[in-house]
């Protein structure tokens, strides 16, 4: 059996940020104790012309310049995303047509809450390793809602990676997934309600950590590895609260898990998340070291990743724009103009 | 009148419970409390249950017959009790009324809640207040009782450090105890640096959003003795109401109805406040902590934090006060606190309460609020 694995990956967090103080202080919050509580301090905001569609293909664009492949050889392109622009239609179409993918393809539109990117990437997985595909491409991307004035808005921010799997030429093997999936209504939002709602502390112990911790454990177990064979691990992360305290439970090292950590800069990506996190490892990782990637998706399931790196990495991440280089590049916004950003002000 | 005993009691374990529903809290506690009884379902001839807002936490009113149904005791008449967060105190007094007055020999009276499945119970809670002049103003229960604690801090001297040891003293004693929500220790510099909730109020002074379910077994006190070696009497029972909307009190810093109940209670007994060997009392915030130990006449009057802060209410002390953790530690699921005060009343008494044991307990005191004192129930249970 050949290997499976990641070929190309893509990165794209949009321009603009905004504070936790500043959100703090049109809702009369104390900023200290969001700040701490959540362990976020500012969030990416989307300028008014970026949206779903374009964070993906942007994203597409630079996992293309690293994969360094023929964009007519990929078979699938797979879009996960709770905020895709379209009711009906789909994003992957558009971000197929812009990277000059089409027409020989399949194409779809993915939404699992926040876990929607690495069930593409699970997709092109099997589809790569049936031989049905040479090459997918599964992007997670958001610009997410949060209602104003709820603790949502802290953290709903927007961005997006992609990911080229494919069987030659990998920069690193995955090596083995794992889904834990039930259904729990943590997290949701009806179709043509403007924001989603949810489940306040319910969201955690039962939702969150219970899907991603289980998800975690039982990929390890069945490939008998523990916390310490691991370089890095990378989790979901709606606040970097959540993301260290299953870390630890998790019996990971700050080492391990902080590359991965993003949250704190840039805020909840919800289906970039998880493949931002590991993005940003893969920018750092040596060939040989072993990554745990573990997404989270309201509702709810976690898929689970083991991903060897490869000699390939060294080359190819230079190729494009590293994700802490991306985050350094940033202009900030106060709330009036995030508020017109992101549709909060109607005009007339 | 015939006097009445307790033989069976019980507690599911207080908390955030996202998987037990509404209807196996109460009826995991029921058959806890029948099998520690000796008896069988088919014996209750009737239920009492505490409950304060099924129909807002859960949208599910007429619990009582759900509550009997579900459990498989249909036909029996099944009461729902409802008297805010006195709502359990009282299903006990229904139940204790049931029996001295001859109607039934053997009844079950319980209490639960599940507040956990909405995101906000605030409005919920609030309820238990004046809805027209102080719930519809935007007043909370947190800011209700911050202005009673800001009123008594300054009419006594009460101080902050004195109202965290409330808390301190509380937890002290959750810690020992397996079924409380927070069975751990802090300290009073943890209750200081907590998040402010109203001020002087801070997240440690107030009691947590809980699930949980309590329920206990009377029957007829010359009865007991066929089913247990170890009954526990009931030596009074007693029932007060007071003002609902603090505007229309003398004194914000007393609570008229504990007053009331406490002197009915002790006369009814024939006992004193120092012949009491443990209390439950309800300390929703941990003004109310002091508020109780001094309307019922165990300190006075504007003396209650200084008890605390002397460490007189600590389980080794003059007072042990809510060996169980209290409102604070053990958790607070509205209906279900006030046969959970008094099921762990009935377990210091037999001397089962383990490493929170209060040494040779033998008279014990519950008391149960309802709001910010429109309802006071209190009872006195003996060995």
């Amino acid at each position: 059996m050949f290997m499976v694995g990641i070929v190309g990956y893509g990165v794209y967090i949009p321009l603009y940020r905004i504070k936790v103080e500043e959100i703090a202080k049109v809702w009369g919050d104390d900023p200290q104790m969001i700040m701490r509580g959540l362990i976020v301090e500012e969030k990416s905001v989307p300028a008014p012309d970026e949206d779903t569609a374009t964070i993906s293909v942007e994203a597409a664009r630079q996992a293309l310049k690293r994969g360094r492949i023929n964009p007519e050889r990929i078979g699938a392109v797979y879009v996960g995303s709770e905020s895709h622009p379209y009711a009906v239609k789909p994003t992957a179409t558009i971000v197929a047509e812009a990277i000059g993918a089409t027409p020989q393809l399949t194409a779809a539109d993915l939404e699992f809450a926040c876990k929607a990117g690495t069930a593409g990437m699970q997709a092109c997985l099997g589809l790569v390793k049936s031989g049905v595909i040479d090459y997918g491409l599964a992007i997670g991307a958001d610009t997410a809602q949060g209602a104003p004035g709820d603790a949502l808005e802290y953290t709903a921010s927007a961005g997006g990676a992609a990911y080229i799997i494919g069987k030659d030429d990998l920069i690193a093997e995955i090596e083995s997934t794992y889904s834990f999936t039930t259904d729990t209504p943590d997290f949701y939002r009806r179709e043509g309600m403007p924001y989603p709602r949810h489940g306040g502390r319910f969201t955690g112990e039962p939702a969150y950590f219970k899907h991603v911790i289980s998800a975690a454990k039982t990929i390890m177990e069945k490939e008998d590895l523990k916390a310490s064979d691991f370089n890095y691990a990378v989790f979901h992360q709606p606040n970097g609260k959540f993301y260290l305290k299953a870390a630890k439970k998790l019996g990971f090292k700050m080492e391990q898990v902080k590359p991965g950590l993003l949250t704190p800069m840039i805020g909840n990506t919800y289906s970039g998340a998880t493949p931002i996190g590991l993005a940003a490892t893969l920018d750092i990782a040596k060939p040989g070291d072993r990554i745990l990637a573990v997404s989270y998706g309201s509702g709810a399931g976690s898929d689970a990743f083991i991903i060897t790196v490869e000699d390939g990495i060294e080359e190819k991440r230079e190729l494009a724009l590293k994700v802490r280089e991306m985050i350094k590049k940033k202009v900030y916004v106060d709330y009036s103009l995030y508020a017109k950003f992101k549709e909060k002000l109607k005009m007339a | 009148m015939r006097e009445v005993a307790i033989i069976g009691a019980s507690q599911t374990k207080f908390g955030e419970l996202w998987d037990i529903s509404f209807r196996d809290l109460i009826t995991r506690a029921g058959v806890e409390a029948i099998e520690d009884a000796g008896i069988e379902g088919a014996d209750l001839e009737a239920m009492y249950i505490g409950n304060m807002s099924a129909g807002l936490f859960i949208k599910q009113e007429h619990i009582a017959s759900l509550i009997a149904d579900h459990a498989g005791l249909t036909p029996i008449p099944a009461t729902r009790v409802e008297a805010a967060c006195a709502s359990g105190g009282l299903a006990l007094r229904s139940g204790i009324m049931a029996i001295a007055s001859g109607y039934h020999d053997i009844v079950l009276v319980g209490g639960v809640e599940k507040m956990t499945d909405v995101v906000d119970p605030t409005p919920a809670i609030a309820t238990a207040s004046d809805q027209e002049w102080e719930a519809q103003q935007g007043v909370t229960f947190p800011s209700l009782y911050a202005m009673m604690a800001r009123r008594h801090m300054y009419e006594y001297g009460t101080t902050r450090e004195q109202l965290a040891m409330v808390s301190v003293i509380n937890h002290e004693n959750a810690a020992k105890n397996p079924k409380a929500q927070f069975p751990m220790e802090i300290t009073v510099e943890q209750v200081l640096s907590s998040s402010m909730v109203a001020d002087p109020l801070r997240l440690l002074d107030c009691s947590p959003i809980s699930d949980g379910a309590s329920a206990i077994i009377l029957c007829p006190a010359e009865k007991a003795r066929e089913y247990t070696d170890t009954p526990v009497y009931v030596k009074a029972s007693a029932h007060a109401s007071g003002t609902i909307a603090l505007q229309d009190r003398e004194d914000i810093t007393r609570i008229d109805a504990t007053v009331h109940a406490a002197r009915k209670a002790f006369k009814m007994a024939g006992l004193e406040p120092k012949d009491v060997d443990v209390i439950e009392v309800h300390d929703c915030f941990s003004i109310n902590g002091i508020l109780a130990i001094e309307d019922l006449g165990f300190v006075n009057k504007g003396e209650g934090g200084l008890a605390f802060e002397e460490g007189v209410t600590r389980r080794d002390g003059d007072i042990p006060f809510n060996p169980s953790g209290g409102l604070k530690a053990r958790g607070h699921p509205l209906g279900a606190t006030g046969i959970a005060q008094a099921a762990e009343i009935v377990l210091q008494l037999r001397g089962e309460a383990g490493k929170r044991q209060v040494e040779g307990a033998e008279i014990g005191l519950t008391h149960n609020i309802g709001g910010t004192g429109g309802t006071a129930v209190i009872h006195i249970l003996s060995r």
